[in-house]
Formats: structure tokens, sequence, C-alpha cells
């Protein structure tokens, strides 16, 4: 069961998320409208220490547990995609205040509304891969 | 022991998620949530709708435990870690909310209007949470990843991609807040 550390690394990142407050809908509505700092500065420390961090990756400074080098898998290209793609995401998690980690974080608490919301974002996936030949991506 | 119980600021949080990810890629694996809502996909049978499923979700297994964590994660910072469930918004941000019809903004995680019971078995309330969840799932899954894989990995990783991405995200978001949540509230 090495898979263990994985339900561990999921534990300490919903407290993280919850305790950060990144999980409240308030947060995300307060970022679009940019009345507060707050995401901006959990999202900015978050990229600016991931640079410094994938920098010691890509020099080979910081291996992974079996001692290899740690290769960050590169996005897949496309402007539609990205642009398109992008602002279905951000329509949606304007109007939910969550993305899929926190749904699943707001499940914990035992939110039951937010169990259709996952419903949905699991339809929309399905629904994704459906259309997805007659996207311009 | 009292800082644990105070909300925590972003320069905790935000570190606290790259040290996540860093656990995350020292174990082999990778950052990036929304692939995880494909694996569960996989799991519940969609690969007889799409071949697209038949990828062996068993390899993600790992995902999923992640997956099963963050619930727990949830449930334990909520139970034990959050005496006080206020969230000290900007009091413009509690008074413009006010006005399109949210009351008592931040008294709680969540806006009652939105995921209060009542809500939920509204019409408008039960579609707006289905139309969010599928905007959230397909928007992901088009753009190839959510806020970790794009707007943390992809960025840290100075992707093109995930700039346009997170570009994207911000987009709808505004669209979202500024124009079409006060239509709809």
């Amino acid at each position: 069961m090495k898979n263990i550390r994985f339900i561990a690394l999921g534990i300490l990142f919903g407290i993280i998320l919850s305790k950060a407050e990144v999980i409240s809908w308030y947060r995300i509505y307060e970022m679009f409208k940019f009345q507060s700092f707050h995401m901006y500065g959990i999202i900015g420390s978050a990229v600016v220490l991931g640079i410094i961090l994938f920098s010691f990756f890509k020099k080979g400074t910081i291996k992974n547990y079996l001692g290899e080098k740690i290769v960050i898998e590169p996005k897949k290209k496309g402007f539609y995609r990205t642009i398109i793609g992008g602002t279905i995401f951000g329509l949606g998690w304007g109007l939910i205040g969550a993305c899929p980690g926190p749904m699943f974080i707001l499940l914990g608490r035992g939110v039951l509304s937010i169990s259709i919301v996952i419903l949905g974002g699991l339809l929309g996936v399905l629904f994704y891969h459906a259309i997805k030949h007659k996207l311009p991506h | 022991m009292d800082f644990i119980l105070e909300p925590w600021p972003w320069y905790v949080g935000g570190p606290l998620i790259t040290l996540v990810m860093f656990f995350l890629y020292y174990f082999g694996k990778k950052f990036g949530i929304s692939s995880s809502l494909e694996s569960i996909c996989a799991m519940g049978g969609a690969g007889k709708i799409h071949e697209h499923f038949n990828f062996g979700w068993k390899k993600n297994k790992w995902n999923l435990m992640f997956i099963i964590g963050t619930v727990i994660g949830g449930f334990v910072a909520f139970q034990f870690m959050t005496p006080d469930q206020a969230i000290a918004l900007n009091p413009e941000t509690v008074s413009g909310l006010s006005e399109i019809g949210f009351q008592n903004a931040g008294a709680q995680y969540l806006p009652e209007e939105l995921f209060g019971f009542d809500a939920l078995l509204s019409i408008k309330g039960g579609a707006l949470l289905i139309v969010g969840g599928i905007l959230v799932g397909f928007g992901a899954r088009y753009a190839g990843g959510c806020t970790s894989g794009h707007a943390i990995t992809g960025l840290s990783n100075l992707e093109l991609p995930s700039l346009l991405a997170v570009i994207g995200f911000f987009i709808g978001g505004l669209a979202m807040t500024w124009l079409i949540l006060p239509l709809l509230f």
C-alpha cells in the first residue's frame, strides 16, 4: 500500500486549502473583483517558489525518491484550446467559486450541494471527450 | 497552537501548496487535480461510452487516493481546526454582494444563496450548481488543466500554454463575476 502516501498528501492539501480559505466562494469572488490580495498572494507565492523548485529539478540538484531526474511533462500546445477552454473553466470557477480540488475538500465538510457540482464536473469531462473532435484546439 | 486554529495567511498557504507539489513530484507523480476527474469517469465505467476512458485507470489509483485524502482533509479542517467559520472579507465586497442579493457575506465559507438547502431544492439553484460543474469540468479538460495544472504547475514551468489558459480563466471569471452574477441574483 505505497499509495497511502498519496492519501496523506491529499489530507495535507485539503487542510491547507481549507485553512487558507481557498475553498471559500467569497475568496474567489473577491479575487475576481480585485478587492483582496489574498488569492493573488497564495497563487503568486506558490508559483515563485515553484519556479525555484523546478529549476532545481531541471539542474538535477533535487532528484525523485528513486534517485532519478524529475521531468515536468510539457502542457499541450494550442491557442484555441487554452483560451476557449480556459474561458469556459473561468465562467464555472467564477460561478461556483471552486475549482476541482476545492470541490472535493468541500464535500469533506459535508456540503451536500457540492455533490451536484462534482456530478456536473464529471458530466463536463464526458461531454468534452464526446465532442472534442469537433472543437478547435 | 493558536496559529493552527486561526485562518492561515497567504504567505503560509502558498508555500505549503508548493510543498505538496514538491512531494508529488518527489514520489514520481505530478500536480494536476482535474485529471483525477478523468480517472473517476474511467473508474465509473465511462469506457463503455467513449474509448478515451479505456486508458487503464488503475495506474492512476494514486490520484484517486489523493482525492480521497482531500475529502478527509476538508473534514478534519472543518471539524477540528476551524473554530471560527467567518471569512474576513473586504467590507466593500460585503456591501457589493449585498447589493446583488447575497446577505451576510463572509459569515461562513459559502453563501447560502448558492449552496444552502433551499437553493439546492429550487430549479434555479440546482441548475446553477450543475451548469457550474459542467463548465469547470469541460473547460478544464479542453484547456488541458485547471488551477493546479496550469496556474501553479504550468506557470512554475514557464509554459506559454499555461499563461494563455490562465488568461482564459480570468476572461471567464471576470465576465461571470462582473456581468453575469448580478443578472443571476
